[in-house]
């Protein structure tokens, strides 16, 4: 196997790392009129149902809340809402789904032993946060792709580049 | 890998070499966690049976955990292994004392552990046990604390019937995963010169002497070019006449590369390894309630259906996943390679991806279930008590917005990494570079595939 090119060739990586900044910061626009959103969530040992809610952003959400078998809670991620759920008596929620992305709801009174893991899913679309990082993740595996491609990069020969700078310095 | 990337940090530290050369330096630290375990078997047998609030669940699967996944493995290796309580009361019987270097032989029968499982295998099949069970161990106070005993009690019989530490290098289903991530690790425990152990005809380091046991983890230090077999006693830096043993910074990852010829069981370690990750992230993170419940018990042909997919996936399905992307592989390669020695040479890229993998999941309900710790130290056993005044500390997540993105932040260098190792392995098994750049592609493309299933399930 023939030698490879030592120096690190950054240059390839600066179309790759600007790519990067424009995933990142591009601003994306609201892309549907809000609306008037009313769920009802049933919670029960260890589940919300529905589990997932879609929603965009902007709507009014209502959230009717009931407990059908013992004392729930129900936390909203990113949104600070917390509020104690007593089988029987229901509770209404109402928020405007300002923030894109995941949020996860939880139940925060112990309930049993899956409590931890009684977990729901609110995704406020366009779910941005989401295809930023798939994105990123993409730019950032072709980088390196393209890199090794060019430059055949090896282990000794990082190693070693790396070991004459050090020497150098 | 070149020698002179490392940093021999004994030569740079003697206050730490004086420390690491005192008798007590691994029991008193192992004394200190067989205390905390001690509590939290206690906690689990007699304590409340809400996990959340049972010193034996929240300190053992979440605060220890967080403390091995998060910082001990990817920086120090099997240094966990090196205080591991579990292991303790064998080894101080056998050797019929806790500090001091007691004279005569061990206490053991003394059996050689058979050939045929001088390997991981024990290990991946335990881990898998436990696995399957997991939900359930995760969350009941005394199913944990009889799991936690049976691991000590089957740690003293192998101890009292075979040679020294079979039980954590050929039994242990946490040593095994240790072992496996300690490749990653920046720090190891190596001889200064291989040259002075080949000449050396006493082999202390092996047999023992006045200032310590021979190696318990049945290694010759000579010729230790991985941290999997390493479990960081330090007994041979005490034995050794020479002074030729001493503990290096490296760059992370240098033994990934280092076996001439990847073995499969370690391979399937990696699969398993990255397959539970994955299962815990929708079984356990995930919303589907069904899910779960088929996971913790609740009715026996649902939990058998779980079990059996849970298997299959991590023995079958993944793994045959990757042998398809081996053969496309071997396919774009030079053909010099067998398909099978490709399939567990580009395994080795599981390593630092399986370990992203697991920090990624961990952080999903560490920094969520963190705070129970601050409630669990005032009332260990959820008896009412309130010893340091924190027993009323409510439940807190840490940082939930900021999860995901932490999440990514680990999974793509994870990701990055794996692709750079399976390109290193790819260069070997190819005759030219263009070559040895289309071979890689398939592993690659199941690599990406599998941190896209991740990043929906944190983000999507």
């Amino acid at each position: 196997m023939k030698r490879f090119p030592r120096r690190r060739r950054i240059t390839v990586w600066l179309p790759f790392a600007l790519l990067a900044l424009a995933v990142l910061v591009a601003p994306i626009p609201r892309l549907v009129p809000p609306q008037e959103r009313e769920i009802t969530i049933s919670l029960t040992q260890f589940e919300f149902s529905p589990a997932r809610l879609r929603v965009n952003q902007g709507d009014r959400v209502t959230l009717t809340l009931a407990a059908s078998d013992v004392v729930h809670g129900f936390y909203l991620e990113g949104y600070g809402i917390e509020e104690r759920i007593e089988p029987g008596v229901t509770k209404r929620i109402e928020f405007v789904a300002e923030r894109r992305g995941k949020f996860r709801y939880r139940c925060s009174v112990n309930c049993g032993a899956l409590h931890p893991f009684m977990v729901g899913e609110l995704i406020v679309g366009p779910n941005i946060p989401f295809w930023r990082a798939m994105g990123l993740t993409l730019l950032a595996l072709a980088g390196l792709l393209v890199y090794l491609q060019r430059t055949g990069a090896g282990y000794e020969e990082v190693v070693n580049e790396s070991f004459e700078i050090e020497e150098a310095a | 890998m070149s020698a002179q990337r490392r940093t021999d940090l004994l030569a740079r530290y003697p206050a730490l070499k004086r420390l690491l050369l005192s008798r007590a330096v691994q029991p008193v630290p192992m004394l200190a966690t067989l205390a905390f375990f001690a509590l939290a078997v206690l906690a689990g047998l007699f304590g409340t049976p809400a996990g959340s609030r049972n010193f034996g669940i929240i300190f053992v699967w979440i605060v220890w955990w967080a403390l091995l996944i998060l910082l001990l493995v990817p920086l120090t290796g099997r240094l966990w292994c090196a205080i591991c309580p579990i292991p303790a009361p064998g080894e101080w019987l056998q050797r019929r004392g806790i500090i001091r270097r007691t004279g005569g032989k061990l206490r053991t029968l003394g059996w050689r552990w058979p050939r045929r499982l001088k390997n991981m295998w024990l290990q991946n099949f335990g881990f898998l046990g436990i696995a399957i069970f997991s939900t359930v161990i995760l969350t009941r106070p005394r199913v944990s604390a009889w799991v936690l005993l049976g691991l000590v009690l089957l740690g003293v019989a192998l101890s009292l019937l075979y040679e020294k530490r079979v039980f954590c290098k050929y039994v242990c289903p946490v040593g095994g995963f240790i072992g496996l991530y300690s490749m990653l690790a920046p720090l190891e425990l190596r001889v200064r010169d291989p040259q002075v152990c080949a000449s050396h005809t006493s082999k202390d380091c092996v047999t023992g002497n006045e200032h310590g046991y021979g190696c318990p983890w049945l290694i010759y230090p000579g010729g230790l070019r991985r941290n999997i077999d390493c479990g960081l006693c330090t007994e041979c830096l005490k034995t050794c006449p020479r002074d030729n043993i001493t503990l290096n910074l490296r760059p992370a990852g240098s033994d990934l590369l280092a076996a001439q010829e990847g073995r499969l069981d370690e391979a399937y370690k990696g699969f398993i390894m990255l397959g539970c990750a994955l299962l815990y992230s929708v079984v356990l993170l995930g919303p589907w309630g069904w899910l779960k419940d088929w996971a913790n018990l609740e009715r026996l042909p649902y939990w058998a259906l779980y079990a059996l997919g849970f298997l299959a996936f991590n023995l079958a399905i993944l793994p045959g996943l990757f042998w398809l992307a081996a053969a496309i592989a071997h396919r774009l390669s030079s053909g010099k390679s067998s398909l099978r020695r490709l399939f567990v040479d580009y395994s080795y890229a599981l390593v630092p991806f399986g370990l992203a993998a697991w920090i990624a999941f961990s952080l999903g309900f560490v920094l969520i279930n963190g705070s129970y710790a601050l409630a669990v130290l005032s009332d260990p056993f959820g008896w009412g008590w309130d010893l340091f005044g924190t027993a009323g500390v409510p439940w807190t997540p840490l940082w939930p917005d900021l999860i995901p993105f932490l999440q990514v932040g680990v999974l793509m260098p994870g990701l990055l990494f794996a692709v750079w190792i399976a390109y290193q392995v790819a260069r070997r098994h190819s005759d030219t570079l263009p070559q040895a750049g289309r071979a890689m592609l398939p592993v690659t493309g199941f690599l990406l595939a599998v941190t896209l299933v991740f990043l929906r399930l944190y983000l999507g």
